[in-house]
């Protein structure tokens, strides 16, 4: 047992560090502190910058042009971007198509797709969940046709829940190519051109006003059979694959220290009783305890996070990690607005332009509400934390759960 | 014991949940929280000439109820459907206030509020004073005959739409101080207040109201100088029942909601409902309602009682409220799944509602240090 990072781990931190001192644009950050919406351009400004620095694909092999970290390596990338307040990178494209064509896609496939992923030309979403089809993915029911000369899958259905959708150019898409069989076996993997004749994207504006997922609507869109990624109806192998990658960095431990601290911030400018609420026992006794929680947490993400440096796939830790991860960061969220008291009230509403221009801040917190209640989705999306449990049942107990 | 309402309370209930299942559906009520007054002016006066604002006050001051059970029957239907008209700030708080301490010169505005007609704002809470409802810096000196008020009042609800104000500000003594504290009755296009307002996250509007140099007759005092702590905190309470009963009736409708997608919403060829790790999950929040309901109706009861009981009781059901509100809202949301997280959904706003209620005269936390202070002394 050794609990301290290797000497070259201290120094890639280092290393880490300095880059984000003076690459990461001061505007950003604040941003970024305060809550406040990054919009396409920011992303994209983000993108460059550590494209530039051949940073931005951490996880790609290096003759696709990554970084090819490790997994300790990526674990102390995220805290120190986490810990700065630099932006999250949208993952769509490089951290879960990428991996995809990179194992499964076709040599013509990788060397087109990769390099615009890298470059930014393409904006990627994704389009697995639709109305019918949440945690029942395998149930899903947009349909794939061929056409008779062969040329072309004609497309018809509806995707939901589409993150960042209405930047998007590209989309991925599990899609039903054989209504005979077996759910999981008639599922194939296709990427369609948001531009086709018949795409419609309509916003799905959620509970904080914010215009983050969308609807996409599909009307008799011919894609190229050219797009078919690896072999049709094996596309259920290929999303399978795929969740395993968006769940890199599921316990959000960077995202949790800095919550944490802002916590901390907010609560030392609050006051009650004439005194900071930071003092107020039962209040730090929150505090501790999720304190706690975390410390714990994120020493069991780094002893999953060491066995996939050396080699070992993660199995359900990362379903473990989901779970207690994100009832960490809400129960953080959960604090930011407790802290707060009755100026976690207002709201930036964007639905009344104009008239919220200088909102009540004395504490600095930001929108601490608003994100609590976005932040819901947390234990909601990338598999619910009701499927994840299930996972962890079923295979801690031998399929007798 | 009788634990059913009397008839003209469940009269009252009955047509007042009729009334709002037919017009204040999620739609309407969506294009009045995006609207720039944040309520519904049609909606205020139908709901005045319905008896609801008189509902809120005692016989003596012009209204035919006015007690605990009163305020809880008006405010769970309210919560239930999500409603963002400014019942508590203008009746329950500006109007109750005048009707406690006013003259009867004050009084006549009483007439008004319950007609519909007048929109009143508490002003009170303050940058620093959190939860804490003693700690008032505002100040009001004499000024020959007039006192001049200075100070600054945080999140005043309704502070845009109101046509006077109820200011709370300190004649003596120290910011903690119970004693010293006085209110006055200010109209709200007075000289030296500017209003900054903004929209809320569960719906309405509120303010940050500057107070400077803003000078009114002696006669705009309510009750006598410095004595006016006893009111507020009488009048705290009665809100905090309206609160809790609000969120009571919120809490219904998210469980309502709930189970009915339990039992609709199919994945895996059948009813979420139906895996036990959603229906024990569903169980919980139906024995939290039973708990939350029991803790209201104590609370209401004992708004008429004795300093101790009524305080107590008060704090005791704001802090189960905030508990199992949380655990309804927040068990709702995730049970729904994605859907629950569109604003276009009627459980959005009310899980909006009922989370938000904790930040309103002492959240959770608050009621429990309080409770025990109050067992304590």
């Amino acid at each position: 047992m050794d609990l301290s990072y290797s000497d070259e781990e201290k120094a890639f931190r280092a290393e880490v560090r300095a880059f984000l001192e003076e690459k990461l644009p001061k505007e950003m950050s604040d941003k970024i502190r305060k809550g406040e919406e990054l919009g396409k351009k920011g992303q994209e400004e983000w993108h460059a910058i550590l494209n530039a620095q051949g940073w931005l694909a951490p996880n790609w092999p290096k003759n696709f042009g990554g970084a090819e970290w490790d997994a300790v390596q990526r674990h102390i990338f995220e805290e120190e971007t986490a810990a700065a307040y630099a932006p999250r990178i949208v993952p769509f494209g490089l951290s879960m198509l990428a991996p995809v064509l990179q194992k499964f896609g076709s040599q013509e496939q990788n060397d087109y797709w990769l390099p615009r992923i890298l470059s930014g030309e393409d904006w990627w979403c994704q389009g697995y969940s639709e109305p019918g089809a949440g945690s029942d993915l395998a149930s899903l029911k947009t349909e794939a046709v061929l056409n008779e000369e062969g040329t072309h899958y004609i497309v018809n259905g509806q995707k939901t829940w589409t993150t960042l959708g209405q930047h998007a150019n590209m989309i991925f898409c599990l899609v039903r190519t054989d209504k005979k069989v077996k759910q999981q076996e008639g599922i194939s993997f296709l990427l369609i051109d948001m531009e086709t004749p018949g795409v419609e994207v309509r916003p799905i504006i959620l509970l904080d006003g914010t215009h983050e997922v969308n609807e996409v609507w599909f009307t008799d869109c011919k894609v190229p059979v050219e797009n078919l990624v690896g072999k049709e109806n094996e596309g259920w192998t290929y999303a399978k694959y795929l969740l395993t990658h968006e769940r890199t960095n599921i316990a959000g431990v960077g995202f949790s220290q800095a919550g944490l601290t802002a916590v901390k911030r907010i609560a030392r400018a609050e006051m009650s009783g004439g005194k900071p609420l930071m003092e107020n026992p039962h209040f730090a006794a929150r505090v501790a305890r999720v304190e706690i929680d975390l410390m714990a947490m994120s020493t069991t993400n780094l002893r999953i996070v060491s066995k996939a440096a050396a080699g070992t796939a993660p199995g359900v830790e990362s379903s473990m990690l989901k779970v207690k991860g994100t009832i960490i960061r809400q129960e953080i969220n959960d604090l930011a607005r407790r802290a707060a008291g009755a100026y976690a009230m207002p709201f930036a509403s964007e639905a009344i332009e104009g008239s919220n221009l200088a909102l009540p801040d004395p504490l600095s917190a930001g929108p601490v509400a608003a994100q609590y209640f976005n932040n819901r989705k947390l234990s909601i999306f990338g598999g619910s934390n009701e499927i994840q449990r299930q996972i962890i049942a079923k295979t801690m107990m031998g399929g007798g759960a | 014991m009788n634990f059913d309402l009397t008839e003209e309370r469940q009269m009252l209930q009955d047509s007042l949940r009729r009334f709002l299942r037919d017009k204040y559906d999620t739609a309407t009520r969506n294009k009045i929280l995006e609207s720039d007054t944040g309520f519904s002016a049609d909606i205020w006066n139908a709901l005045a000439e319905l008896g609801v604002i008189g509902a809120l006050f005692t016989e003596d001051q012009g209204g035919f109820g006015g007690a605990g059970f009163d305020i809880a029957v008006v405010f769970e239907e309210l919560g239930r459907a999500g409603v963002v008209e400014p019942f508590l700030d203008t009746a329950v708080l500006g109007g109750g206030l005048i009707a406690d301490l006013g003259n009867d010169d004050q009084k006549a505005h009483v007439e008004e509020v319950i007609g519909g007609a007048l929109q009143l704002a508490f002003a009170h809470g303050e940058p620093a004073s959190r939860y804490d409802i003693n700690r008032v810096t505002t100040t009001a000196k004499a000024d020959g005959d007039n006192i001049v008020l200075n100070g600054r009042k945080a999140v005043v609800v309704n502070a845009e739409n109101a046509d006077m104000l109820v200011v709370s500000a300190r004649e003596s003594g120290d910011a903690g101080d119970e004693d010293g504290i006085s209110l006055f009755l200010v109209p709200a296009d007075a000289k030296g207040i500017t209003l900054q307002g903004y929209a809320l996250l569960a719906g309405g509007r509120a303010a940050e109201i500057t107070l400077d140099d803003v000078s009114v007759p002696a006669s705009a005092r309510l009750g006598e100088a410095g004595k006016a702590f006893k009111a507020i905190e009488a009048r705290i309470a009665a809100a905090n029942v309206a609160i809790c009963a609000e969120t009571l009736g919120a809490m219904e409708t998210a469980c309502r909601l709930t189970r009915d997608y339990l039992m609709t919403r199919k994945q895996f060829g059948k009813p979420i409902g139906t895996f036990q790790a959603l229906a024990h999950r569903m169980s919980d929040l139906l024995i939290e309602m039973e708990q939350a309901r029991s803790a209201v109706i104590v609370a209401a009861g004992h708004l008429e009682h004795d300093h101790k009981a009524r305080e107590s009781h008060v704090s005791a059901a704001k802090n189960l409220l905030g508990r199992a509100g949380r655990l309804v809202a927040e068990d709702s949301i995730q049970m729904h799944g994605g859907i629950a997280m569109t604003q276009e959904y009627e459980l959005a706003h009310i899980a909006k509602r009922i989370i938000m209620s904790d930040h309103r005269f002492g959240d959770t936390d608050h009621h429990l240090e309080r409770y025990i202070a109050i067992a304590a002394a």
